[in-house]
């Protein structure tokens, strides 16, 4: 009563998995596809760059062959750095705060807002930043537009992802631990510091590292609050340009030399990331493991 | 420090974040509020969108999307399938995939954006055009999808992998008529993570689909999407702050309403017993 | 469908069938072996299947009881590291001969898992996939066959009027009986159950076991139970399995009634009286 139609169904199997697995290769090595381009579009400017300049000069005037990045790169780690070490208390602190004292309430409000604020664009932060902090700081130390207003801003941007990251990390934590702390008589602050923290340490650090990755690669929301000017910034108040907003700025003028030394600046930025991703992938991978 | 002392400052410091993400969060609402209409929704943008309104904006907007989603879905579904279904777990090339996979997630978008622009609009020929952008936002919105995709795949009870090999039904039947199905919610917040992040995306469509406020006319045509827009009121046109608000709270809503509509479509899928292929 | 009804032997037919037959070997084992990552999980297992006879598999937990099930559908395949030696001969066949395709073996030997796991599908496409994907085109024939099958396992009455609302929305021991007519829906000649009850309520275990006895004569039935009560009310024979330095083996093999009153080995009648295990 049964056809035997198994030739058929069995080469479907087959026939999908092959399918499957040529696109999935093809996804796979768009990333390879996106440096080769970089390379590519970079090219020219190589054989003139010195890369000895670039990092150690501010002097950016592509159009006349100085290629100084020392300020933008400096801009972009300043950024991204000081928007992790403001963000990483506050975010660790919500989540702390989220798992051990939040009445239910309380906890459900914060992961709300948290839930929203890491979906708001970064555009949005921006506009933000630009029309409501960047006003109030050149009230007590002009221009406003500064570094202190792009790591404002990134931290805050990055503070809902820092601090759900945090939170999962911590949740999945057994709850034995926390039984066995209570039992020892142990109160929420050692806990925390000595038992909770260090063990879900793995976790908030895979988390931290992906939102330094953002925070460096992050452009429209810096771009509109640093005040874009290439030099190296003497303090704090400083208008600073970093190297995401120097490719948005001039990207759309830019041809032959200028161009290239876009791109390679692109290039340079997508390797530093690139490798902290991977970083933050094995790490998350050794969590398992362990 | 004691105990009452820790207690206090976790309370201060989740305190703090909660009073400044709410405010952000206020004043776009607040700011928001005044300069949303309908008319602003239905109309053409006037004196370089200081007034009028933000249709054909709103509509290239969309339809990025809609190109994004076109092929980010069945893409995303075919990747996670293979790496969760047709290979082992510790096979060396599935490995590498998803090495390669979480390298494409934390590419910048801004260096997306010049890539797109190289590659899909110089290289394929694209130009400046709602297709180069729908495709760039694709190659951020994949890996994104796929991870959340696999994770609600390799969630799901392994005995129903086993009882279909025990009835004999072939992977594509257990695939498409259980495994799928049963993953719609995975498959939902996936949708949602990538969608959200494709419609904040502004610097990755700078370079792609371009800065043009009129209206599209075919996929072909350069648009701007809203977040652009924000972007260059902002930053562009003075005395365009009100307008950039309405456009933010627009553009917030729009990701809300992505959100509720993809959950709304899961659990139909669900209720419905799944597709009847 | 009548096929089915001529095979069985009526006058509540089994000791009829035992004595009058002379036991028909349906299923034999020979030497059989299985490993795990290289080391033996089971080894040298030799034991014959009665046509129409329902065979208690019995002794404590990690013995190599379910590895050995699912060795006997082939469904240890499903894990590469798990390696399966020897012969199993289905009517003289061997089974784990590549000639034999894993379709036509799962249409011949049917399998009951330990926990009820229906597809999350209406309760009819739970049926009607295995029967589709077995080549019924015929939706009329598909709809008969599922009715036959429902009224079988005693679901009939309790669902023929959802049909079509999803299955995970059954109790329990309704589940269970769901899997069991899935099983039977292909007809199969063997049926493996996995301490089909053991995840059950003791009311629908009841159930379950009036079940698994109704289908003595028709069917092969070899059930691996914990509950030696059971094992001893419904099995026609019983294998007692123990392990021996890491590796389970078969200790005795016979009629249920030799098994549970006079074993000849002492670690059998340890075991059943109790004692050990």
């Amino acid at each position: 009563m049964f056809k035997l139609s198994s030739f058929f169904r069995l080469n479907l199997d087959l026939f999908w998995g092959r399918l499957f697995g040529i696109l999935t290769a093809v996804v796979a090595c768009l990333v390879g596809l996106i440096l080769f381009f970089l390379v590519r579009e970079s090219l020219p400017v190589f054989h003139e760059l010195s890369w000895k300049d670039v990092f150690s000069k501010s002097e950016w005037y592509p159009m006349s062959g100085h290629f100084g990045m020392a300020g933008m790169v400096f801009a972009t780690v300043a950024v991204a750095w000081g928007a992790l070490l403001a963000a990483t208390p506050f975010g660790i602190g919500c989540a702390v705060f989220m798992v051990f004292l939040a009445p239910r309430s309380l906890m459900i409000a914060m992961k709300m807002i948290l839930a929203i604020g890491a979906g708001i664009p970064s555009v949005v932060f921006g506009l933000w930043g630009l029309t409501v902090l960047v006003p109030w700081i050149a009230e007590h130390q002009p221009p406003g537009a500064s570094l202190l207003a792009s790591i404002f801003i990134l931290g805050l941007m990055i503070l809902p992802t820092v601090a759900l990251t945090s939170y999962s990390a911590l949740l999945s934590l057994p709850s034995s631990l926390r039984q066995a702390s209570l039992a020892l008589g142990i109160g929420i602050k050692g806990h925390v510091l000595s038992v909770a923290l260090p063990a879900a340490k793995n976790g908030l650090v895979a988390g931290m590292i992906l939102a330094l990755a953002r925070a460096a690669g992050e452009t429209m929301a810096v771009l509109m609050v640093s005040g874009n000017i290439a030099a190296f910034p003497s303090s704090i108040f400083d208008p600073v340009r970093t190297l995401t907003a120097n490719i948005a700025l001039e990207m759309s003028y830019a041809t032959g030399q200028h161009r290239a030394a876009l791109f390679a600046s692109g290039l340079l930025l997508a390797i530093c990331v690139l490798v902290m991703v991977v970083f933050a992938h094995f790490f998350q991978r050794h969590r398992i493991h362990e | 420090m004691s105990e009452r002392l820790f207690e206090m400052i976790i309370w201060f410091v989740a305190a703090l974040s909660f009073v400044l993400i709410g405010t952000l969060i206020f004043d776009i609402g607040r700011l928001g509020t005044s300069g949303l209409s309908f008319d602003f929704l239905t109309q053409l943008p006037v004196n370089s969108g200081r007034a009028g309104g933000i249709l054909p904006i709103l509509t290239s907007t969309l339809i990025v999307l809609c190109i994004t989603l076109t092929f980010t879905v069945p893409l995303g579904i075919a990747c996670s399938l293979w790496l969760s279904e047709f290979v082992e777990r510790k096979n060396a090339a599935a490995q590498l995939a998803k090495i390669g996979l979480d390298a494409l997630a934390g590419v910048p978008s801004i260096v997306m954006g010049l890539f797109g622009h190289v590659f899909f609009s110089q290289f394929l020929g694209f130009g400046f055009s709602l297709l180069s952008g729908g495709l760039t936002l694709s190659c951020m919105a994949l890996p994104i999808f796929i991870k959340t995709t696999v994770e609600g795949l390799t969630a799901l009870d392994s005995d129903w992998r086993r009882q279909a090999a025990a009835l004999g039904l072939s992977k594509t039947t257990l695939v498409w008529n259980v495994l799928l199905p049963a993953s719609s919610p995975a498959i939902a917040a996936g949708l949602i993570l990538a969608l959200g992040r494709a419609t904040a995306e502004s610097a990755a469509l700078i370079f792609t689909s371009g800065y043009v406020d009129r209206m599209p006319e075919s996929v072909f045509d350069s648009g701007r999407v809203l977040s652009v827009h924000i972007y260059d009121l902002a930053m562009n046109v003075t005395g365009g702050d009100k307008a950039a608000y309405a456009t933010a709270l627009t553009l917030t809503a729009l990701i809300l309403l992505i959100n509720v509509f993809v959950i709304w479509v899961s659990e139909k899928w669900l209720k419905g017993g799944a597709l009847n292929l | 469908m009548n096929a089915l009804e001529t095979s069985v032997l009526t006058d509540g037919g089994f000791t009829h069938l035992y004595e009058s037959r002379e036991h028909l070997t349906h299923l034999s084992v020979r030497s059989l072996k299985i490993t795990y990552q290289k080391k033996a999980v089971l080894d040298d297992v030799s034991m014959d299947f009665f046509r129409g006879c329902i065979t208690t598999l019995i002794g404590p937990s990690g013995c190599g009881k379910s590895s050995f099930l699912s060795a006997l559908n082939r469904l240890s395949n499903l894990t590469p590291t798990c390696g399966v030696t020897g012969e199993i001969e289905l009517d003289g066949k061997n089974i784990l001969a590549d000639k034999f395709s894993q379709r036509e073996l799962s249409q011949k030997i049917g399998m009951v898992f330990q926990k009820p796991n229906p597809f999350p599908l209406t309760i009819h496409r739970n049926l009607d996939l295995p029967l589709k994907e077995h080549g019924m085109s015929c939706r009329e024939r598909r709809n008969q066959k599922i009715e036959a099958v429902l009224r079988e396992v005693g679901l009939w009455e309790e669902v023929h009027d959802r049909l079509h609302t999803p299955a995970l929305h059954l109790s329990g021991g309704q589940q269970q009986r769901l899997c069991i007519a899935r099983a039977l829906v292909l007809e199969p000649e063997v049926l493996l159950m996995d301490e089909p009850c053991s995840a059950l309520d003791p009311i629908s275990s009841r159930v379950v076991e009036e079940l698994i006895r109704s289908l003595r004569g028709r069917l092969t039935v070899i059930i691996v139970t914990h509950n030696l009560a059971q094992a001893r009310r419904i099995g026609d024979f019983s294998a007692f399995f123990w392990t021996h330095e890491r590796v389970g083996r078969l200790i005795e093999f016979g009629p249920t009634k030799v098994i549970f009153d006079s074993p000849l080995h002492e670690l059998t009648k340890a075991y059943v009286t109790g004692i050990s295990g």
